[in-house]
């Protein structure tokens, strides 16, 4: 019955998602009252619609409705309730019924809360936003179905992939996605504001709420999966470029890039057709990192789909909308005036800096990802690898930092050079103390020397605009930016320290041999067997001991039965200098464990770094509410 | 400077960028176009010395030898064409085996041999490197 309750549900939504284009149009073209008045309404219950199918499938996995194709192809019934509840979008049409769920909340929350926009840009956002839903529902409903059943139903499942069977699960998907769907709102806001010709600080002030949001949840989604990587896939490292990373990733760049570029619309009135290219840029980003994870055109534990239909379909999907946004860029531009001018050493002219290099990251990132792909369609088998990102994008992004720490110390409109030469002389003092001191102490390489200096210099450059003034006077965006460029400077340092003074100690052992890593004794005091939940394992007991102070990690080698599998869970201990990592691996057959330890030194700063940047974003999205709600009240009393 | 001008600026600035990336990626591309090997490759195009590759194909059966420190493991990897003995030192994934697909990352050393700092084996029945499914497609059309 709930399967059934689902799937009508998700009927519905589809219809209403048509109805509301149809509304919306025809509200634009005749400019009637009835079809205009309808938008909001239809937007809020297919909302609703696209939330109750979700709480159906939801409800379906929790339950173990074997007789549920999808409940038996990725659930079991033996699973942690965790796992079922989380399970439920662990795979490719529960994840699309996630997707469309958040943009139909999200269209709803459009619907309700937007006052800003004129009426006629609001309805003009809402059909769009209701085009892109029309192309998921028809994508679930034709290519999809998540309730589809099976018959007979079946016994216990098949078991859901163990690496997937994490905590992590619960929330990765959804802040990703909750982020690519922002971007998708935005994007609606800039065609909107196209189809009315009404491109300006309106238009600006509506729309960056969503990308700041969506920005924030791009922030936490990509620092939780690198975390999740790291302890999870036991190798030590905390970013692979791996193609479902650059997905991610990418987006992010653009979002970031159309972050700086909206402010500079919402309050100096210019930059206004870039602001919107960049609209399109970065959903056509979050429509192909879509695309990548989902149309199993990659091979990795993202890739739930191996049905070469599905990936057309989402290919398509990323044809028309791209396309067809292009389109109407190209169509309108002409008709959105050029905004306010302003001279080239400037806080307008840093952020259009920002933006370059931005874009360059982010093209640079995208020829990586598809070269492969593109050259797999020609018959050429390839990969394209760390070495090529680090060569390509590293060095701009050390650009971008530099950038960075000098963009928040300009004034808007004009500048001097040489007054910021001034400015700046703290900063480079920064830089130059720090990297001379660690060429003394403890050299490491170029580039983790470059990148220490620079974190540094941009540390010191982020707060000195706050320095001096009445931190309560400030207003909160401005610490949202000076926390969030912190943030940027801190996990710099993070992955600087990694690579220059990672200790790693790989080694056959014995029960009761003393190994060094770095500045630790580590001994194994035995091995023993584990049972879980639906796992067993092997687990060593590890002492660690530094200056006197001992503590005990117990990394595991676990076996699961459905599906069999092995993994093994890496322990790691977090000091306030830094995390000993530790992973068992297998016996050698003589009496031996291999065991493979790091010692890495503030490595925990890089998602530290990550937490700080998305605090910034959620001061700054708090501080422009309160600013504008402050003025509203003001009008109110006028 | 008149806002049509300025925007001309802005709009040549955003092409300049574009095709900085482009050239940018193109010319790291170059050096990366070969990041995958096969062992007949090897043979084909030469040893690609003093670089981080990829090199896949299959373990070859009864080719894993376990060295006396515990970690250290040498085995030979095949496409059905060339053979390339390559020497870990690690903890072996747990799809690793012999006659199994396997992709190794490292470098090639003058001798011929390849050292890998990382094994990347197939995750379960069904999984294949993408790479690697080409490559060992390309082999059996060439046996036939």
């Amino acid at each position: 019955m709930t399967a059934e309750l689902g799937l009508a549900a998700l009927w519905l939504a589809a219809a209403l998602a048509a109805l509301q284009v149809a509304m919306a149009a025809l509200g634009l073209a005749r400019g009637q009252a009835a079809p205009t008045a309808a938008v909001r309404p239809i937007a809020i219950v297919q909302g609703g619609l696209a939330a109750l199918a979700m709480a159906a499938l939801i409800a379906l996995f929790l339950a173990s409705d074997m007789s549920v194709r999808l409940v038996v192809e990725n659930s079991h019934s033996a699973k942690p309730w965790l796992y079922k509840f989380a399970g439920a979008w662990g795979n490719h049409e529960g994840s699309m019924l996630l997707w469309v769920t958040i943009l139909g909340l999200a269209g709803g929350a459009v619907a309700i809360f937007e006052r800003r926009l004129p009426e006629r840009t609001l309805i003009a956002t809402l059909g769009a936003q209701a085009v892109i839903a029309l192309g998921f529902y028809a994508f679930l409903l034709a290519a999809s179905n998540p309730f589809a059943r099976v018959s007979p139903a079946a016994r216990d499942g098949l078991g859901l992939n163990p690496l997937l069977q994490d905590p992590g699960l619960a929330f990765h998907p959804p802040t990703l996605y909750i982020g690519y769907v922002g971007i998708s709102v935005a994007f609606s806001f800039a065609v909107g504001a196209l189809v009315t010709r009404d491109v300006g600080p309106v238009f600006a002030k509506a729309m960056r709420p969503w990308v700041l949001g969506a920005w924030i949840f791009l922030t936490l989604g990509i620092t939780a999966g690198s975390y999740w990587a790291y302890y999870e896939l036991g190798w030590g490292g905390w970013w692979f470029w791996d193609p479902v990373e650059n997905a991610s990733l990418m987006p992010w760049l653009a979002a970031t890039a159309l972050l700086h570029s909206v402010t500079v619309l919402a309050t100096r009135d210019g930059l206004r057709a870039w602001t919107v290219m960049l609209a399109v840029v970065a959903f056509s980003m979050s429509m192909i990192g879509t695309f990548l994870v989902r149309s199993g055109i990659l091979t990795s534990v993202h890739a739930f789909a191996v049905d070469p239909v599905r990936g057309r379909f989402i290919l398509v999907l990323l044809a028309l909308y791209t396309g067809g946004a292009l389109a109407l860029f190209a169509a309108r531009i002409g008709t959105v005036r050029a905004g306010t001018t302003f001279t080239l050493v400037s806080r307008e002219g840093g952020l259009v800096l920002n933006n370059l290099l931005l874009s360059v990251i982010l093209g640079v990132v995208l020829i990586g990802t598809l070269y492969p792909l593109v050259a797999a369609e020609f018959g050429v088998q390839l990969s394209v690898g760390p070495p090529f990102f680090n060569a390509a994008a590293g060095p701009i992004a050390l650009a971008l930092m530099v950038a960075m720490a000098v963009g928040p110390l300009l004034r808007w409109r004009r500048d001097d050079a040489a007054a910021l030469l001034d400015r700046m002389i703290w900063p480079i003092a920064a830089a130059g103390f720090t990297g001379a001191g660690l060429v003394a102490l403890a050299p490491p390489g170029v580039m983790p020397l470059l990148g220490l200096s620079l974190a540094a210099g941009l540390a010191v450059a982020s707060v000195l605009p706050v320095i001096g003034r009445n931190p309560w006077r400030t207003p909160l965006f401005t610490w949202g930016m000076v926390v969030a460029h912190l943030g940027i400077a801190v996990s710099l340092a993070g992955m600087a320290c990694d690579s220059a003074y990672t200790a790693e100690t790989l080694i056959a052992a014995r029960v009761g041999q003393p190994v060094r890593v770095g500045p630790f004794t580590v001994r194994l005091d035995g091995i023993k067997p584990v049972i879980g939940d639906n796992w067993s394992a092997l687990e060593a007991r590890l002492s660690a001991t530094r200056d006197d102070d001992t503590i005990v990690l117990r990394p595991q080698s676990r076996f699961f039965a459905d599906p069999v599998t092995t993994t093994s869970e890496s322990a790691i201990a977090t000091f306030r200098d830094g995390q000993l990592y530790t992973v068992l691996g297998r016996p050698d057959g003589e009496g031996r464990w291999q065991l493979r330890l790091w010692w890495k030194p503030f490595v925990t700063l890089i998602w530290f770094g990550g937490g700080l940047i998305a605090l910034g974003g959620l001061l700054s999205l708090v501080g422009r509410w309160r600013r504008e709600r402050r003025a509203a009240v003001r009008e109110a009393w006028a | 400077m008149s806002p049509k001008h300025q925007r001309l600026t802005l709009a040549l600035l955003g092409v300049a960028a574009i095709v900085a990336a482009a050239l940018l990626a193109m010319s790291a591309l170059k050096d990366q176009a070969s990041f995958f090997y096969a062992p007949s490759d090897v043979a084909k195009q030469g040893l690609p010395l003093g670089r981080a590759v990829r090199l896949g194909g299959m373990v070859q059966a009864g080719s894993i030898r376990r060295a006396g420190d515990g970690v250290t493991v040498h085995f030979v990897v095949g496409d059905g064409i060339a053979t390339t003995p390559v020497t870990f030192a690690g903890i072996v994934p747990d799809l690793f085996r012999e006659r199994s697909g396997v992709v190794a990352e490292g470098h090639f050393n003058r001798d011929g041999s390849f050292t890998a700092t990382n094994l990347l084996a197939k995750h379960d029945e069904k999984y294949m490197p993408p790479e690697l499914a080409g490559k060992m497609h390309e082999t059996r059309t060439l046996e036939r």
